[in-house]
């Protein structure tokens, strides 16, 4: 079974303390790495205004998690998350290969330029 | 010949095109979403095909961004003067 490109991007509640929230970003991230897993990419993006209150929370701390794995382990991975409750909500997804392409752009910070050359153009 | 009255409210009539094609988009990311922005109306309704102008394939990828968005609160499911 070959590797596919997954991405995950969670939700905990602000409530805790910076240190809590960076053990719970690690848990999971050395969750996959121990189950073999390929972490491309970790960003934080800190402590988010949501447009909906989520259980009563009306801000969130995002976590973007990007990572090349086995199918079957994305199974156990949320279940993981599930258990967790510090995380409100959750979503993976997977990345065919032009999703990938740009996320490496993304990653690379070329996309600022081509937001703006589309907004002229469109 | 028959005789067609010129639409009044016709806003633009310039021929639509989709963006994501003419500017060579292929993936439309769900965690931007200002970008997302320019497809729902001042309530958060994803806009029809005819009022963007997508052809159906990123029409369809366009919905699903959304609903991801809205999946993890970037994007509401309701609201008053989004914009």
């Amino acid at each position: 079974m070959f590797q596919k490109n997954y991405e995950t991007v969670f939700i905990l509640t602000p409530v805790l303390s910076d240190v809590q929230m960076k053990d719970t970003v690690d848990k999971f991230v050395n969750l996959l790495k121990e189950e073999g897993a390929e972490i491309v990419n970790v960003e934080n993006w800190g402590l988010k205004k949501m447009a909906y209150p989520i259980q009563k929370k009306s801000t969130g701390f995002y976590v973007l998690v990007e990572f090349k794995s086995l199918p079957t382990l994305i199974k156990k991975f949320e279940l993981e998350i599930r258990r967790d409750e510090k995380v409100m909500r959750f979503l993976t997804t997977v990345l065919d290969k032009h999703a990938v392409a740009y996320a490496d752009k993304r990653r690379k910070g070329e996309f600022n330029k081509k937001a703006e050359a589309k907004e002229e153009q469109a | 010949m028959t005789l067609r009255n010129e639409p009044i409210n016709r806003v633009e009539n310039r021929k639509k095109y989709c963006r994501f094609k003419k500017n060579g988009i292929k993936y439309i990311d769900y965690k931007d979403p200002n970008f997302l922005l320019k497809f729902v109306n001042e309530q958060g309704k994803i806009l029809p095909r005819r009022l963007t102008g997508n052809s159906a394939k990123f029409q369809r990828k366009v919905a699903n961004a959304i609903k991801k968005a809205r999946h993890l609160a970037l994007l509401p499911f309701v609201a008053d003067g989004l914009k």
